[in-house]
């Protein structure tokens, strides 16, 4: 065999393997994935529900999008945030948007 | 010989001259697939967890109202709620009771919601699934609670919503609007927050602005903003562990330049031998071509499928915790498997053009120079 064929198996195979896991697997997967869709969207739109339950050691973090402006320092004005999912949230866009006024009008960009 | 043949012969004398550096080609590709593997599992995983979050949460109430006091999130009365209903284009409008119960023998928040038409009794509650197993302080199967008198009251458990759920119902914890009452001490008449439903949603602007004017003290946050907020949180937290990662891939860069730049006195020996053999200077970048092409393409093949099971098939056991978030009730959830084809075709292309093309550069160098210099100098 020459080794030009060997590559050519051995990639054509990973390949193939590649394109099987990204079409196919989904299509196998679709069963459960909607029926589990099918049941959090359900209990989303029944109980009203608002927020992924991600991190729960906080109401900061266990509603993020139903948070204080001031989350971070919530329990007083200078206290830092002290949850360690903290680390792995974002600061709110009114902080990070240059310019925009700090209790602006813009009601979309309050996000904690 | 026709040009496909050529080709294949190139490949041949190419992947010859890898074998007989094996072991260090091979070093190569398992690092190139790590790097590979690393970058594409958080493409992937941050990539499936924003599209879970945004089917899941499609249904979310389209406006959430709360009232603020002294800045802060404050019960609102169900005035409030009768007048939003008077607004031109709202259809519904839903107060809400939840809350957090804080138990301290578990040490653990859970989210109690009281619904009006709660479909048990008074003294019998649904909880979550995270719920169901951590809740540990009971007296003969039933739920004990502090209420705000201090005094201890049961709920028995009825029903444990579905495992596949816990993505959105892990640690809730549901009663009547009865029992939420008598376990808080919230009045009549006041609610956590309203759950606003607008008629065309081309006037949800309009709508929230004119509760914003009518009502001041009070915070409207649309379904847009919900969406928003967790497409933000995956997005910064697959940063953060590209951010950890980010040595790691700087030093396989460093490495593969290195490698791919500078051609060894061996590489640049079998140059000198092949031009004086009668190879053009076409041939031996040809030759570079495919060896460029050979590495990055198997270790992309090797980094994207590993990348790929390791996230749908063994639930990215080696960084979930940092991208789910984590917490006293650990919630652990299913991801189905949604990979971007956008995505994909920018790693392919960021992890096996620049490879390629530098490998070429440095064998043009040698190619062109005089063989025997190029023999001589090696």
């Amino acid at each position: 065999m020459r080794p030009s064929d060997a590559f050519l198996a051995v990639t054509g195979g990973l390949g193939f393997i590649l394109a099987g896991l990204l079409a196919g697997y989904p299509l196998a997967d679709a069963g459960r994935r909607d029926a589990r869709l099918a049941l959090e969207s359900q209990l989303v739109a029944e109980l009203g529900l608002t927020d992924l339950c991600l991190s729960t050691e906080a109401r900061y973090t266990r509603h993020l999008s139903q948070a204080d402006l001031f989350s971070a320092f919530q329990d007083h004005p200078r206290s830092l945030e002290h949850f360690p999912s903290g680390a792995l949230l974002p600061p709110p866009a009114i902080l990070t948007a240059l310019g925009g006024p700090v209790g602006g009008s813009d009601v979309g960009e309050d996000r904690p | 010989m026709s040009s496909l043949e050529r080709q294949r012969a190139f490949l041949d004398y190419t992947l010859a001259s890898l074998v007989r550096r094996k072991a260090k080609n091979g070093a190569l590709v398992l690092a190139y697939a790590l790097v590979v593997f690393l970058i594409a599992s958080v493409m992937f995983f941050s990539r499936a967890l924003r599209t879970e979050g945004q089917a899941v949460l499609a249904g979310a109430p389209e406006l959430v109202v709360q009232r603020m006091l002294a800045g802060r999130f404050d019960t609102i009365p169900a005035s409030y709620a009768d007048s939003i209903r008077r607004i031109r284009g709202v259809s519904e409008v839903e107060p809400r009771l939840w809350g957090y119960y804080f138990n301290r023998a578990v040490g653990a928040t859970f989210t109690v919601l009281g619904l009006p038409d709660f479909a048990h009794a008074d003294d019998e509650i649904v909880a979550g699934p995270a719920a169901a197993k951590a809740w540990t302080n009971l007296q003969d199967g039933r739920y004990l609670f502090r209420t705000f008198k201090g005094d201890s009251t049961g709920f028995k458990p009825v029903q444990v919503l579905p495992e596949e759920t816990r993505l959105v119902s892990a640690d809730l914890l549901i009663m009547s609007e009865t029992a939420f009452r008598q376990v808080f001490g919230l009045p009549e008449g006041q609610y956590t927050d309203l759950a606003v439903t607008v008629r065309n949603p081309q006037e949800m602007q309009t709508v929230t602005e004119k509760i914003q004017r009518e009502h001041p003290d009070t915070r409207p946050i649309q379904r847009e903003e919900i969406l928003r907020t967790y497409e933000s949180v995956f997005e910064w937290r697959g940063g953060m562990v590209i951010v950890v990662f980010a040595g790691a891939a700087l030093a396989f860069f460093i490495f593969a330049w290195d490698k791919a730049t500078g051609l060894s006195a061996e590489e640049r020996h079998e140059i000198g031998i092949l031009k004086a053999l009668g190879w053009d200077t076409a041939d031996v970048l040809v030759m570079k071509f495919w060896e460029g092409l050979a590495i990055s393409l198997t270790s992309f093949l090797l980094g994207t499928i590993a990348a790929y099971a390791h996230v749908f098939l063994a639930d990215a056991g080696l960084f979930a915790q940092a991208l789910k978030g984590w917490s006293v009730l650990y919630v652990d959830f299913p991801l189905s498997p949604v990979v971007s084809p956008t995505e994909l075709l920018a790693l392919f292309f960021l992890s096996v053009a620049p490879y390629t093309f530098i490998t070429v550069i440095p064998a043009w160098r040698a190619a062109i120079t005089d063989p025997d210099t190029v023999m001589r100098a090696s």
